[in-house]
């Protein structure tokens, strides 16, 4: 007997908003507006969304105005992280139109006395035998769209999709290469005022007396702010307000702080911290029982990681009664509307969070707590607008960053080495303590403020949604057993939340290098020991893809390097090997990535290269240079030179392949490169120079701190 | 404050301004162009270029006063849609951005690198972009960008 085939359902996002109408409307001007809960963020994504909306509707993917996120009207998607954008808003959009796009036919078959199935739609003309015809635009009056989805509405045969598959040119490029103002800090509100905050070098030191005496004398000066221990000034433009912060420095008077971490153990100290422990995962087969031969035990540490995003975290504010408008890059508008509404202590109905673009965003970095602050000091400005930019310093400094890892993996081996245990624990801070989840705020002012909320301790997604710390740390490997813990710090000395991968990176990184290591004792082909490992063919095949590609493996040359890394991004997403060659002989250069990857569908496959490409290399910078510096009583990485990144001249070359599976739905490809690229080079590094770098960044002086502990 | 005179995008302008005060200020807030983009202000990023006298300067850190009697360019400068430079056809052309920030900062670098050596090779493509930060990893579209603009123009 046949079970009945499984009710259709919605995409998840669609069940969450099933109002068409809040998601596609015909404009008088024969345009679609298209209104998305995900937002812009650097990522090219109003375009992939724009192609699949085109697709569906049959119309030139000009006639799509793609609609900024607002809590006015916009579908609430939560927040636009975990390169889920494609997955979650693209099948809503998908589904929602396909909808739209069969009640005009019904109704183009009524006026046109022509049968449904006889219709055909080509940019937005609906014609039929005959030579009838009508358009969305002539029948919009017709078609109300205020009707809640059906599930079961047929989107096209990829076959017959002719936007989405094909690379198309992003929609926002030619306004930025223009200079046509589009980024928030570019869009000056009629009778804009400047805000600033003050805020401490030392870390969790706070404001206890404030003497405003120097800088009443500041021209330009509107308001000082002062709320318990926030503190700002608002000015009439940019350079009073900076004017009048550095009076406002003159006069603070700070509390001692709390003591930072030793930067030189990182490990030292996430293992002595406090924890709640999670078991993960446990596997036990029939063979666990074999005996190990021998244990190795090796532990790998990541580094605190800045998001470094090349613009300041910048927002606009204007109070008008009790209600408040918010102009802001936040991720996720409603999220950081229901904090405000905490902190505020206002019904989320009187504040409009709209959101703008910023410069490349890559995790939960200061959009929503200088938004905050833009609505702190707007309460001063007597109904005025008011925008407030935060300095390098204060990004560099404030933002919460990446967390610090400490993985530490026994890997039990049989007289062959082939592994038979398999051990990973992770001692780490939180991943997430995004706003807008929890019943205190996640804002930065909000532990300033007179009556303060204490700051939020990261947590970690659940395993459903990816993990956070825990992040990738299942292996994807056929392993006989293994156990994985997440110990997650309960003290945060240094803020930390979501940045790309979460843990994702520390993870792939010490699993795919201790399995480097183990191929080595073997003498066995790295990449035929990952293939030999596993089952699921897409892994096989993109690993394969890599090694055809980057032509595994060239001759061994004096002072080249080759390695390689694989991960599927969440277990879940994409799936992504690189293979990375490096020179050097105390200090490496990566010369070339080869990447494969494999997102399902990929809607716009250039966007995906784009991605890919672009999450390479900042990997590539982050596993080279990157770790946020700092001493017992402040952050000290808070500019450039003291935080430097990849330069163009250190920059690989990257090359990336697509393998297509159009028929698969497809997931997004932010955060599928960096933990392969991480291990790539890690592995590459231990070809070229023999010594195995477990402690991130791979930098000169940890080359030679590994060559000395292996001699 | 005094009335400080220069060229700007190919006119004679004059603001009065405090000689302090930074041309990137004067740029975006008096003058209410918004291409030249604030990154760090302290010339380390390179997201506020403009050219000097022909050269790609920080302008997050340069005083009016040393603007005086020069001739500035900014990428509002450059070219517009409907006369574009040739590198922004070209970064249009290559995708050759993800968040587009730097690109103003980037667009000046090369052009003032195209003024003074009109067919670079890769490594002094990206040695002319060394001062330029983007955080994106857009690098090597950029890179690609800067040749084919350089190209077009060599046969134009």
């Amino acid at each position: 007997m046949n079970a009945p085939p499984p009710a259709p359902t919605l995409p998840v996002s669609l069940a969450a908003n099933p109002r068409l109408s809040s998601w596609v409307k015909l404009t008088g001007d024969g345009r679609v507006a298209i209104s998305p809960g995900k937002v812009e963020i650097g990522q090219g994504i109003v375009t992939a969304l724009a192609q699949i909306a085109a697709d569906e509707l049959d119309v030139d993917i000009g006639r799509i105005e793609m609609i900024r996120a607002s809590t006015a009207a916009s579908p609430n998607e939560g927040v636009t992280s975990g390169s889920l954008s494609v997955q979650q808003s693209g099948r809503a959009l998908r589904h929602a139109c396909a909808e739209v796009r069969q009640r005009f036919l019904a109704a183009a078959s009524e006026r046109l006395g022509v049968d449904a199935s006889l219709l055909d739609i080509h940019d937005g003309t609906i014609s039929g035998p005959g030579n009838v015809r009508t358009s969305y635009w002539e029948l919009a009056g017709d078609v109300s769209l205020d009707h809640d989805a059906k599930a079961g509405a047929k989107a096209k045969m990829v076959a017959k999709r002719t936007v989405a598959g094909h690379s198309v040119q992003r929609v926002d490029i030619p306004d930025k290469v223009f200079a046509r103002p589009r980024f928030i800090h570019d869009c000056p509100l009629p009778d804009l005022l400047h805000g600033r905050v003050l805020r401490p070098d030392i870390s969790g030191a706070k404001l206890i007396a404030l003497d405003e005496t120097a800088i009443r004398a500041v021209p330009g000066l509107v308001a000082i702010v002062r709320d318990g221990g926030f503190s700002g000034v608002v000015a009439d433009s940019e350079a009073a307000a900076e004017a009048a912060l550095k009076a406002l420095l003159k006069g603070a008077t700070w509390s001692a702080g709390e003591p930072l971490p030793d930067e030189a153990d990182l490990a030292g100290f996430l293992k002595s911290q406090p924890v709640e422990t999670t078991v993960i995962d446990t596997r036990t087969t029939a063979a666990t029982i074999k005996k190990a031969a021998r244990t190795l035990r090796r532990q790998y540490i990541r580094p605190y990681i800045a998001h470094a995003s090349i613009a300041p975290s910048c927002a606009m504010a204007r109070w008008n009664g009790d209600r408040v408008h918010v102009w802001t890059h936040s991720q996720g508008v409603y999220l950081l509307r229901a904090d405000l509404a905490i902190v505020l202590k206002l019904p989320a109905e009187n504040i409009v969070v709209e959101h703008m673009e910023s410069a490349g965003c890559y995790g939960h970095n200061a959009a929503d707590d200088v938004a905050l602050d833009a609505v702190l000091l707007a309460k001063a400005a007597g109904g005025r607008p008011v925008r407030v930019q935060w300095s390098r310093h204060d990004e560099m400094s404030h933002a919460p960053f990446g967390a610090a890892m400490a993985i530490e993996i026994e890997a039990d081996l049989d007289a062959d080495n082939e592994i038979v245990g398999w051990r990973h624990a992770i001692w780490s801070n939180g991943h997430a303590a995004r706003p807008g989840r929890a019943a205190q705020p996640a804002l930065l002012a909000a532990t300033e403020i007179t009556t303060p909320y204490p700051r939020m301790i990261s947590t970690n997604p659940p395993a459903a949604n990816g993990g956070g710390g825990d992040r990738n740390s299942v292996p994807l490997y056929e392993l006989k057993a293994w156990t994985i813990t997440s110990h997650r710090l309960l003290t945060m000395p240094v803020r930390t939340s979501a940045l790309r991968t979460l843990g994702g990176q520390g993870n792939v990184f010490a699993i795919e290098s201790l399995l480097d290591e183990i191929a080595a004792l073997r003498g066995e082909d790295p990449i035929a020991f990952r293939l030999r490992h596993l089952r699921d063919e897409r892994a096989k095949e993109v690993i394969r893809a890599a090694a055809r590609r980057a032509q595994w493996k060239p001759q061994k040359q004096s002072g080249i390097g080759h390695g390689v890394g694989f991960a599927r991004y969440k277990n879940t997403g994409a799936y992504c090997a690189a293979i990375a060659e490096i020179e050097g002989t105390d200090d490496i250069r990566v010369k070339r990535l080869t990447l494969a990857v494999d997102v399902g569908e990929a809607i716009n496959p250039d966007g995906v290269i784009n991605q890919i490409e672009g999450g390479a290399i900042q990997a590539t910078s982050w596993v080279l240079k990157e770790r946020v510096r700092f001493d017992r009583t402040r952050i000290t990485s808070t500019s450039w030179t003291d935080y430097p990144i990849l330069t163009f001249s250190e920059v690989p070359a990257v090359d990336v392949e697509i393998v297509q599976r159009p028929e698969i739905e497809p997931v997004g490809a932010g955060e599928a490169a960096h933990g392969p690229v991480t291990a790539a080079i890690a592995n590459a590094c231990y070809d070229c120079l023999g010594v195995r770098v477990r402690d991130l960044p791979i930098t000169r002086d940890k080359i030679i701190a590994a060559m000395e502990q292996a001699s | 404050m005094p009335m400080i005179q220069f060229q700007l995008n190919g006119m004679a302008a004059a603001v009065d301004a405090d000689p302090e005060q930074t041309l990137l200020d004067v740029l975006r807030g008096r003058l209410g162009m918004t291409g030249a983009h604030f990154g760090c202000g302290a010339g380390e990023c390179g997201a506020c270029h403009v050219m000097v006298d022909g050269r790609a300067m920080a302008s997050c850190d340069m005083p009016m006063w040393s603007v005086a009697d020069k001739d500035v360019v900014t990428v509002e400068g450059l070219g517009t849609a409907e006369q574009p430079h040739p590198l922004q056809r070209a970064l249009i052309a290559e995708q050759a951005m993800q968040c587009g920030y730097c690109v103003s900062g980037i667009l000046i670098s090369a052009a003032a690198l195209l003024k003074r050596n009109p067919s670079p090779t890769e490594a002094e493509v990206r040695t002319a972009l060394d001062r330029n930060l983007c955080r994106c990893g857009s690098h090597n579209r950029m890179v690609r960008a800067v040749l084919r603009a350089a190209s077009e123009m060599a046969t134009s």
